[in-house]
């Protein structure tokens, strides 16, 4: 029976395992997280049911419906605690060395797949710029506050500001509100130019996605309810307080993002919530040699086939569209990974629904992608990388004093990106400031930031613990160290 | 106005060359394909040891590199200031550890070998060795501590000695990549072709690590480089525990015999950003650049061994590189025996950091005839030792006498799997 292994249990995942297993397959399903769900359906733990929990997620009933499914299909194996910390690429195929148990355990179960297919959903997490005082304590990415507010019910904090860009500080600023904090204010980067070239350019799209204007137009509706002014063409580009947040710098921002002078205002505010955009998790697919876009999405055909053998995408790492865009994305790969035909049947719909969707995430990248005027917003003493406080005005003097504008250099000088995150929060924005292409130069050395081959921190004793496979050295007479 | 040197490759190697030209008066132009101090040089570490090399010629010029880093640790923060990303030349010493009798015997043999050739090397007991390193394993029965053993940030240093070099007039291009040679008419090199258009010189230097045989192929001759891979692991910053450069030395009593060169298993140390790095693994599996989980086990399990509190340590980044392999285990550093105009300074393998400061003096000392520091002889290109690793396939081009690769496919490109 072919198996197929699908990482990640968020909206794409979910769906491509019971594809998957409903087009015959054995499949494995692998979430680092302890529940089913992802980003868009991080719950309670079960025994913390929420009466209201409809409300604070969207499409509850096909995330049941799913989870059930996959909970009944005989074929399916769940493994939740299940970290794949790397993946090595064979001549035949793909092996995965995957972590169970809790994340900071001792002694963590190693499991080793080498399955016929794989399913790549790892989806996405929100992508955060800098801005002066954007370390202090009372700053979270939308992403963060969102899983505070679905998973434990906490509001980040009583007075908060929503900012960056994107349709989708709509549910942050939406779930911020039901738990109770009043949310002064949503600010968008991008312009109503923006906005209307993005999103009114093609009306008949966006009533094609009319599940996805419904949802939108829900949000919008509790802004309004609460009385929580969304302001396009603004940014939060400064927080203040003393070891907390206690005020942040409001400012009207041209069409490139820069700041408009004159039009800083400062909001008192215990809390701020920012995103920016997403960054895909793609280090998986990278180390599986999977090609990518130059928008560094990884790239697949109609079947949701990438360019490695063996080996399909779906969700957020393959651009970013909402949980309907990955919802069919992943039932079309699912298909076509236990080897049925994505050109018939619930394939198909999915297909359709998955161009529908596709629509909507050019139109997120039209309206609010990130535009360079930000820079604008920083001062010489803004920290860049915050594990390692490498602060912008010294990123600029490595760069002019070395003479090097490439971002391994100007890591390895000015300590940027060298810390526990590894790059995870600074490295596209070190780039984006340093500006001019990456060298090409080739495999191994290609300095992208998105190249992690150990996908999060391992234990050495659990390295140490790796059972000893001796078939995989391709040359035995070498000593390995 | 043509260069008088265009030095291929902007690596560590590659920078201590045009320093050393260009301070000696050449008018010196650098060219790489990607950026500078990003290819091997950032995929490695910067050790630089004695403790890991027997008496020859490898050991003669690392002995002068080592005074030469610590020369151009003052040189190079006076000349470019405090604000210069600083090199990190750390003279923290080595100490390497064995755990059993034999082990120990075969050390001790060794150490006597270098101590014989100027190397200081001093034996301590266990006791003295957890004096020095309090967390090592119980299992150590003894060590020897090399004092002299020091260490630099290569990407800083390369970037240093870049700097310097242009202080002193040299051009440093990045992102031309050399394609192909110029010839003269009567078959002398001129210069070099590159994507970025030709440019002229009098001499061209291959420093261009692992794939300096296919640049010395384009250009019209060989050279026997051919990549050799290593993998490090980092660990996320901590409290430094960890005083000096550790490894086990036990590995030298299982496989090498007396006079050899001792191999370096997992050099255990701290840096000054906190974390630990052990590496490194040595694989020949031409550029391919796919993790192998076994092979981070098995560097894991020595690092435990010789420090079992590091299980509990979190390893955040593993990354590789392709060190410039030499049959022989020598660099190669002088001219071409047949292509007029065409030099080397190349295949240092695991210690290009450590011989670059000597390998740049060296060749500068031969290309403009002034004394050099050591006997070239060791380091020629047209030594015995590499005679016989002539590919069959290179030949006499007819009239020129100008020998040529016609094989695209050996060397490393043959080997690369990606
Ligand atoms: C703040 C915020 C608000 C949003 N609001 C909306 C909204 O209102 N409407 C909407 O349609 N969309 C919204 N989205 C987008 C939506 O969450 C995504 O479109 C959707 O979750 C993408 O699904 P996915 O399956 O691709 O990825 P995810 O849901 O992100 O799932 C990926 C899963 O993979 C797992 N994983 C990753 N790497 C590994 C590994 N190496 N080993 C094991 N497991 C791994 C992760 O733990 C995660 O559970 C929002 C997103 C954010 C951040
Ligand atoms: C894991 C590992 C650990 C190591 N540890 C140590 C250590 O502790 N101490 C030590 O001394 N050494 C160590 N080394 C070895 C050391 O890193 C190398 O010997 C050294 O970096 C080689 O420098 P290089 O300048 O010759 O090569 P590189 O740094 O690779 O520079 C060569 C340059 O040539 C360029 N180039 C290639 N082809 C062309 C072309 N056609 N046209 C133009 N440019 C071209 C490349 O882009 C590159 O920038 C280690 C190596 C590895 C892999």
């Amino acid at each position: 029976m072919r198996h197929v292994v699908v990482v990640g249990a968020g909206p794409a995942g979910l769906a491509a395992a019971r594809a998957a297993a409903d087009g015959g397959a054995r499949v494995t399903l692998l979430d680092s997280a302890d529940g089913l769900g992802g980003q868009y359906w991080r719950h309670m733990p079960a025994e913390r049911p929420a009466e209201r929990e409809h409300l604070l997620h969207h499409r509850w009933t096909t995330f049941g419906e799913l989870r059930d499914a996959l909970a009944a299909h005989p074929a399916v194996t769940v493994v939740p605690s299940a970290q794949v910390w790397s993946l090595e690429r064979l001549e035949y195929g793909a092996r995965l060395n995957v972590l169970v148990g809790e994340p900071d355990g001792v002694g963590r179960e190693a499991l080793v797949l080498e399955p016929d297919a794989l399913v790549l959903a790892t989806g996405a997490h929100d992508r955060t710029l800098p801005f002066p005082g954007w370390q202090l304590p009372g700053v979270y990415s939308a992403g963060a506050a969102q899983a505070l507010a679905k998973g434990e019910r906490v509001a980040v904090g009583r007075r908060v500001v929503v900012a960056g860009a994107g349709p989708f500080l709509l549910p942050v600023a939406s779930s911020l509100l039901q738990t109770g904090a009043s949310v002064l204010g949503v600010h968008e980067a991008a312009g109503l130019g923006a906005l209307g070239r993005g999103w009114l350019s093609r009306p008949w799209e966006l009533a094609g996605a009319a599940g996805k204007a419904g949802e939108l137009a829900g949000y919008v509706r509790d802004l309004v309810r609460h009385r929580v002014p969304w302001r396009p063409g603004e940014a939060v580009i400064a927080a203040h307080g003393d070891g907390q947040v206690e005020a942040v710098t409001i400012a009207r921002l041209d069409e490139r993002w820069a700041r408009v002078p004159g039009t800083e205002r400062q909001v008192e505010a215990d809390a701020v919530c920012v995103s920016h955009g997403f960054t895909p998790r793609l280090e998986l697919a990278i180390a599986a040699g999977c090609a990518l876009s130059a928008s560094r999405f990884v790239v697949v055909d109609a079947a949701q086939a990438t360019s490695v053998a063996g080996v399909w995408a779906a969700g957020e790492i393959t651009g970013i569209g909402g949980a309907d865009a990955a919802l069919a994305e992943g039932a079309v790969a699912g298909t076509a990974a236990a080897g049925g035909d994505t050109g018939a049947g619930p394939a198909l719909v999915a297909g359709r629904a998955r161009t529908r969707a596709r629509g909507f995430a050019a139109r997120i990248e039209a309206a609010h992608g990130i535009r360079g005027g930000w820079v604008g917003w920083l001062r010489d003493d803004t920290a860049v990388c915050r594990c390692e406080e490498t602060t912008y005005g010294r990123i600029r003097e490595v760069a002019e004093l070395t003479g090097s504008r490439e971002t391994r250099s100007v890591k390895l000088t000015s300590r940027a990106g060298l810390g526990p995150c590894q790059a995870r929060m600074c490295g596209r924005t070190l780039q984006e400031l340093l500006g001019g292409p990456e060298p090409s130069l080739g495999t191994a050395l290609a300095p992208a930031v998105d190249r992690r081959p150990l996908v999060v921190p391992v234990r050495l004793g659990d390295l140490a613990a790796l059972p000893q496979r001796p078939q995989q050295s391709p040359n035995p007479q070498e000593n390995p160290t | 106005m043509a260069a008088d040197v265009v030095i291929v490759g902007a690596g560590i190697v590659g920078a201590a060359c045009a320093r050393a030209l260009a301070r000696a008066g050449a008018r010196v132009t650098v060219l790489d394909r990607g950026a500078a101090a990003s290819a091997t040089s950032a995929h490695g570490e910067g050790n630089l040891l004695v403790s890991d090399k027997g008496p020859g010629p490898e050991l003669e010029l690392a002995k002068v590199s080592l005074h030469g880093w610590a020369r151009l640790a003052d040189e190079l923060a006076d000349e470019l200031g405090p604000r210069f990303p600083s090199i990190e030349h750390e003279a923290k010493g080595g100490l390497v550890v064995v755990t059993s009798a034999d082990g120990l015997d075969g050390l001790r043999g060794f150490a006597e070998t270098q101590r014989a050739a100027g190397v200081e090397a001093v034996e301590v007991s266990a006791e003295r060795a957890r004096g020095l390193e309090p967390d090592l394993a119980a299992g150590v029965v003894g060590a020897v501590y090399y004092p002299q053993d020091a260490q630099v940030q290569p990407v800083a240093a390369a970037e240093a000695l870049l700097a310097s070099a242009r202080r002193a007039g040299a051009v440093v291009r990045t992102g031309a990549e050399v394609t192909g040679p110029l010839l003269g008419a009567d078959g002398r090199l001129t210069g070099v072709v590159t994507t970025q258009g030709e440019v002229p010189a009098g001499d061209v230097v291959v420093a261009a690590g692992p794939w300096s045989a296919e640049v010395a192929e384009r250009l019209g001759s060989w050279i026997p480089v051919r990549p050799r891979r290593g993998m490090v692991l980092v660990t996320t910053p901590m409290e430094q525990r960890i005083r000096h450069k550790v490894y086990d030395g036990d590995y030298f009593a299982a496989t090498q015999s007396a006079g050899a060169e001792l191999q370096t298993s997992a050099v255990i140390e701290s840096t000054r950003g906190g974390t630990v790095l052990i590496g490194s693994s040595r694989e020949q599996v031409g550029f391919d650049d796919r993790l192998r989980a076994a092979v981070l086990a098995e560097m894991a399990r020595r690092a435990v061994a010789v420090f079992p509190f590091l299980a509990r340590t979190n390893v955040m980044r593993s990354y590789l590189g392709f060190r410039p392999y030499m049959p022989d285990h020598l660099p190669a550093i002088g001219p071409d025996p047949e292509l007029d105009g065409l030099w080397f300074a190349t295949g240092h393998e695991g210690a290009g950091v450590g011989l670059a400061p000597a390998t740049g003096d060296l060749l500068a000392a031969t290309m403009l005839r002034l004394a050099p520091a050591v006997d070239p002889s060791a380091y020629a290109v047209d030594r015995p030792t590499l005679r016989n690793h002539r590919p069959a396939d290179v030949s006499d081009v007819q009239g020129t006498g100008v020998t040529r690769a016609s094989d695209t496919s050996r060397g490393a490109r043959g080997e690369a799997r990606t």
